[in-house]
């Protein structure tokens, strides 16, 4: 017989053998997406690899698409710490891009309008995150849906500025006016896309786990999120705390729309984000909300991404299994996290 | 002002609001049963995508409409149960299981549309489901024709409505549902079985967002586009708020929020679209959250709502 009990604790090594095992279990459940497209699965997923990372080209191309799922994973990873549901930083994104491109449409030097740019698509983001909080924080208000609709509130914004007094007037397109070339974000390998947004990216990583292993502020927004009762007999204002957290949370998800504004397409669009507010839920939820998983986390993401256009077109397996994968990734990865929880254990075998 | 008025007394404006509220009052009614067990269902939207791809699948491949819907709401009755393991059985955060299906469905329905029916420049479509006047009442003046001539599927809605409020009221089932979702040990205490009650309810949910995403790929547009559901899952989610989680005013939110969404297409049509159009589809959201700092202080959500209950923990 077998019984599942509860685990008083897990050992370091779980941290990165439960994606793996998410994501391997992903890619054999896929699979059978790819049979029933009547393709080769091994050479499939080799087509996703080698067109995702197997030349230095491919991989510049893997690391602009996880920049911004970097930047929301991270978003979504510090607020789930604080167990602040933060299911809006699709909007937040959002919001950061339209703050970003608005900074860097006005001519001034271009060191200078990339810093702008930054300081206001993190405040935008920011300033959006701040609505479900302080609702949570005064009216006890669920943070899961007000963040939710949240996202929808500012995608129509969103879309009545580019149909209407934000429309470009040159190209005819609900499309914004371009930022200036000046505060186009330098391009590091010539010949790529890698822009200066991707380094910082990668960077932020390991500067918000700093943050939130070695500094008071972390140490608080871990409390907050893993005990909130005993935070306060601490001496912790968990309310301050959760706004905190949603201001950092919110200014990163901005930092995604930022990076896309001012690296990738250097104006606004309504579809400018294919979902990459959510796909930072799948990042954080893979990376079990450590900041220094979502960086591999969200190439994983990309490298899929990236790699279903070439598979699509060289094997006519439909591009959109990148979304499955994603759907089924972050699916498998919460029951992956059961083990963290419970372990089976063998009793009663001998009779 | 004045035009305004004529409009919404048009027969043709009554029908549209009729109409576009369909669809809505099946996902909300939807969502409205999961949540009273308990369970948030934030995979409405994919779900809602995934019906309306499989049902037109369906009714494109046997030429039976009847057959579309079944299918569109046996999908949906599958992905209710898909989330209802996650989250109930397994005890997994129903939000985050919610974004998961919402990406797993939307994702399997883009696969398995473009996988079925290739690249078409232009979208393949069906025949849909032609109105059906009632005789006698479609006679009605203008209340006839705008509500006495539709698709069978807003029939379905409308008794829906007072058939949903009868089995959540009425019936010991429907007393179990809000026995689980406001209070799961006393439930369990009384010989209620909360993890079957709250497994059916998001099924049974699961079959009314069938409903919906099938009325949206087989009566209204007749054809499954990638943007068919374009977010009216979200717009559920927050009508089931707006309306306190209560069959009546969860269906009356749903008619309001189509009169609004009729107003903004007859605007847009007839060049009076001084407000931009998306004004007005931002005013659920917006009203909903205005609502839900109101609401707070009368504690109306099931109390038991994302809460997981393992029988074992006391």
């Amino acid at each position: 017989m077998f019984r599942l009990e509860a685990r008083p604790s897990t050992p370091a090594w779980f941290n990165l053998a439960l994606p793996l095992l998410a994501i391997a279990a992903t890619l054999v459940l896929c699979s059978g997406l790819i049979a029933l497209a009547g393709a080769g699965v091994l050479e499939s997923y080799g087509v996703m690899f080698t067109a995702s990372l197997g030349d230095s080209y491919a991989i510049t191309e893997t690391l602009v698409r996880a920049a911004p799922m970097i930047f929301t994973g991270l978003a979504v990873a510090v607020a789930f710490r604080a167990k602040f549901w933060n299911i809006g930083a699709e909007g937040q994104l959002l919001a950061g891009a339209v703050a970003s491109c608005f900074v860097g449409a006005i001519p001034m030097p271009g060191p200078l309008a990339m810093l702008l740019m930054a300081i206001a698509g993190a405040a935008a983001g920011a300033a959006v995150a701040l609505i479900p909080a302080t609702l949570r924080v005064r009216f006890k208000v669920d943070d899961v849906v007000s963040s939710l609709l949240l996202n929808s509130v500012i995608y129509y914004a969103l879309m009545a500025l580019v149909e209407g007094p934000w429309k470009d007037s040159f190209s005819g397109y609900p499309i914004s006016p371009p930022i200036e070339d000046s505060a186009n974000f330098p391009v590091l390998i010539e010949g790529t896309r890698l822009h200066l947004g991707v380094v910082v990216a990668l960077v932020a990583a390991p500067l918000i786990w700093f943050l939130i292993v070695r500094t008071t502020l972390g140490f608080r927004i871990r409390v907050t999120g893993e005990n909130p009762e005993a935070a306060r007999y601490g001496g912790i204002n968990v309310q301050r705390v959760l706004l905190s957290t949603a201001l950092l949370s919110g200014a990163l998800a901005g930092l995604a729309g930022v990076g896309e504004v001012g690296g990738v397409h250097f104006q606004v669009m309504s579809d400018i984000s294919p979902g990459y507010g959510y796909s930072g839920i799948v990042v954080a939820m893979l990376a079990r909300l450590n900041p220094l998983g979502v960086v591999p986390a969200a190439i994983f993401l990309a490298a899929v991404m990236t790699g279903a256009e070439a598979m699509s077109r060289a094997t006519g397996v439909p591009a959109f299994l990148s979304d499955v994968i994603q759907g089924t990734a972050l699916l498998a990865m919460l029951v992956a996290l059961l083990f963290t929880a419970y372990r089976i254990r063998r009793v009663g075998a001998a009779k | 002002m004045s035009v305004v008025l004529e409009q919404i007394f048009q027969v043709g404006f009554l029908a549209a609001i009729i109409r576009i509220a369909t669809p809505l009052a099946f996902a909300t009614l939807g969502e409205m049963f999961s949540e009273r067990a308990g369970v948030l269902n934030l995979g409405i939207e994919g779900i809602m995508l995934l019906s309306a791809m499989t049902g037109f699948t369906a009714t494109s491949l046997s030429g039976s409409l009847w057959l579309g819907v079944l299918v569109a709401m046996l999908n949906g009755m599958l992905m209710g149960a898909l989330h209802a393991l996650f989250t109930v059985a397994l005890g997994l955060s129903q939000h985050v299981c919610g974004i998961g299906v919402t990406l797993f469905s939307s994702g399997l329905a883009y696969f398995l549309y473009r996988l079925i029916f290739g690249q078409q420049s232009v979208p393949p479509s069906i025949k849909g489901f032609q109105t059906l006047p009632i005789p006698v009442l479609s006679d009605i003046p203008v209340l006839g024709p705008a509500v006495f001539n539709q698709f069978a599927l807003v029939y379905m809605a409308i008794l829906a409505i007072p058939l949903a409020a009868f089995i959540l009221y009425r019936t010991p089932w429907g007393l179990s549902v809000r026995m689980v979702g406001e209070n799961p040990r006393a439930a369990d205490s009384a010989g209620v079985g909360v993890i079957a009650t709250r497994f059916q309810a998001v099924i049974l949910g699961g079959a009314l967002m069938g409903l919906a995403g099938a009325f949206l790929s087989m009566a209204q547009f007749n054809a499954f586009t990638f943007g068919v559901v374009s977010g009216r899952g979200w717009v559920a989610i927050a009508l089931v708020v707006f309306g306190r989680w209560d069959p009546w005013r969860s269906a009356g939110a749903a008619l309001l929020f189509a009169f609004v969404d009729a107003l903004q297409l007859r605007m847009q049509a007839s060049g009076l679209g001084h407000i931009p159009y998306e004004a007005f589809l931002m005013l659920p959201f917006i009203f909903t959250i205005v609502a839900m700092a109101f609401m707070s202080r009368n504690a109306v959500a099931p109390s038991a709502l994302l809460k997981p209950f393992r029988r074992e923990e006391r």
